[in-house]
């Protein structure tokens, strides 16, 4: 019978585990720290839990850390992981250095069922969703995991529709008992499913991140499906009506698509839309992906429309483009890796 | 969370292999194409189902087939008449804007088309995909349509299209132009046949999506 991972599991869970199985109450602790704070891979090291313990507790769990099956390195020094998932599917992570900061993208799910137009990812379709412990494993499993000075949630799928294991992973990164690191640290995106966004804004203090791509409904219903069950306005309702507080971001991811939401319209409508919220917009170029209806739009443009926004009082940063040799763009990795075993129900 | 009403169940019956109709009254103004959150307590977040009624109805339809793993669907295949959900209003911008289209679903995705098709609005042509017959709800009653297409990936004849609704596609010489299609299903079968359609010559703006999650 396989055991079952403890890795990924949150200080409730473990006391949980540890009362189950006949520990002692403080042991739930001392396994926490041991996971999360010493470099250990088996239970066997978690030395100054008892001979007993550790035997009673190896009886039914393991650490379950899971190394990556492969690395792809960017002449940038981007580095593109592949984590091997259940049933034949592929967990893309990167890892971005950019002077003295390390930044690690994770995961959330396996494929997504958001179907955005411009995505990769999407064409996998939905594979399942991330354990906390999946998802975690991407940041420590990582060579540089101990050089790691931020982490964003943009990889595959979307983390709000996974909510639960999200909010677990980041509380056991920013609980003092995990890996105790600063909320401020962490951004969390999404394409905007509300619900999701409500419990993350009231459960976390991490950073958030909303996929925007256009300010107008009916070009964002093309692009993104999601705008048909909530919209962008509502999206940006709610965020208006939460108190951020002076140290939580709320910014706009924007990826430029020539000739489609480029132009000095978008600019306006961007502007009156985010009219005296503190926010800011994160530009993107669009690498074009196979069979892509879309384009990206032109430096000139790309740098126009940043300009334009900075001066109308919209703080708008254009994201430099990463490890486009080895297809760092989420999904491209995993989706020409994937191998497709499920029955189409189609 | 978002505001959870109680409300009776007035019916709730098989209609085919792990496909339910769920049945209570209607308390709510709504359109065709547009979705609602059922859950079973309020403390299990809702989960939002296409309506498959008409907005004349007396009582609201909603189509599921039960999924195993899944937390809601099978508490509530065990619920029965008189029995309490929690619904959210209405919600949702996957109208028909009566301009020439083809429809296309698959599964539980044809419950948007029947309510619209119930409420007197039609597509050119509706093309219909599952495994076998008995995946296409309400097939009976879309025989009404002018040009009604059953695709079944493991099922023939008596006006079945043998094959996945994705060769159907693929084997039409073209595509009308100037018309929209309307996409609702599974993620990966929403955006297969999208990149289809786009490949085939459709512009995607053209395509209105409508996702599961």
């Amino acid at each position: 019978m396989s055991k079952s991972i403890l890795f990924g599991k949150t200080l409730a869970e473990l006391n949980e585990i540890c009362k189950q199985i006949g520990l002692p109450g403080f042991a739930g602790k001392q396994i926490a720290q041991w996971l999360y704070q010493k470099e250990v891979y088996s239970i066997a090291e978690m030395t100054n839990l008892s001979l007993k313990s550790r035997e009673l507790l190896a009886q039914k769990y393991e650490v379950g850390l899971e190394a990556p099956i492969k690395v792809q390195v960017s002449a940038d020094g981007t580095k593109k992981y592949l984590f091997q998932a259940k049933a034949g599917n592929f967990i893309e992570t990167a890892m971005m250095p950019d002077n003295d900061r390390k930044t690690v993208c994770v995961s959330s799910q396996v494929g997504c069922k958001m179907g955005c137009l411009f995505c990769m990812t999407a064409r996998q379709g939905f594979q399942s969703n991330l354990t906390a412990g999946e998802i975690l494993n991407q940041y420590r499993s990582i060579s540089e995991w101990a050089e790691i000075t931020n982490l964003v949630y943009m990889g595959m799928g979307e983390p709000f529709d996974n909510i639960d294991e999200v909010l677990k992973s980041l509380e056991i990164l920013t609980s003092d008992w995990g890996y105790a690191l600063s909320p401020k640290r962490i951004t969390v995106s999404t394409i905007g499913i509300i619900p999701g966004m409500k419990t993350f804004l009231e459960k976390s203090n991490c950073h958030l991140a909303v996929s925007m791509h256009t300010p107008f409904e009916e070009e964002r219903k093309k692009l993104m499906p999601i705008e048909q069950v909530y919209s962008l306005e509502e999206v940006i309702e709610h965020i208006r009506a939460f108190d951020f507080g002076l140290q939580r971001r709320v910014s706009f991811e924007y990826i430029m698509f020539k000739g489609v939401n480029d132009t000095p319209r978008h600019v306006k409508e961007l502007i009156r839309l985010l009219n005296g919220l503190r926010c800011r917009i994160n530009l993107i170029r669009f690498h074009p992906i196979p069979d892509s209806p879309l384009q990206g739009s032109d430096d000139e443009t790309i740098m126009e429309f940043k300009d334009t926004l900075n001066r109308k009082g919209i703080i708008t940063t254009l994201r430099a483009s990463r490890g486009q040799d080895i297809y760092a763009a989420c999904g491209l990795l995993s989706t020409k890796e994937l191998v497709k075993k499920q029955e189409k129900d189609y | 969370m978002q505001s959870l009403n109680p409300v009776l169940i007035t019916d709730s019956q098989p209609i085919a292999n792990k496909a339910f109709l769920l049945q209570f009254n209607r308390t709510f103004i709504f359109k065709p194409g547009q979705i609602i959150g059922i859950t079973t307590q309020k403390e299990i977040a809702p989960r939002l189902y296409s309506i498959c009624s008409t907005p004349n109805d007396a009582t609201v339809s909603i189509l599921y087939t039960i999924k195993e793993d899944g937390v809601l669907t099978p508490q509530l295949s065990a619920l029965k008449a008189g029995e309490t959900i929690w619904i959210t209003q209405p919600q949702g911008k996957f109208l028909f804007d009566g301009k020439p289209s083809w429809w296309i679903a698959t599964g539980t995705g044809i419950a948007p088309f029947y309510s619209m098709f119930q409420s007197g609005q039609k597509p050119l042509k509706l093309i219909h995909g599952g495994r076998t017959q008995n995946d296409l709800y309400f097939h009976q009653e879309f025989q009404a349509l002018t040009d009604y297409i059953k695709c079944c990936s493991q099922d023939s004849g008596n006006g079945i299209y043998a094959g996945r609704l994705t060769k159907y596609i693929d084997e039409q010489e073209s595509l009308p132009p100037h018309i929209n299609y309307y996409l609702c299903g599974s993620a990966e079968m929403v955006v297969d046949v999208r990149n289809l359609l786009i490949k085939k010559g459709a512009e995607y703006h053209q395509i209105i999506t409508e996702i599961y999650f």
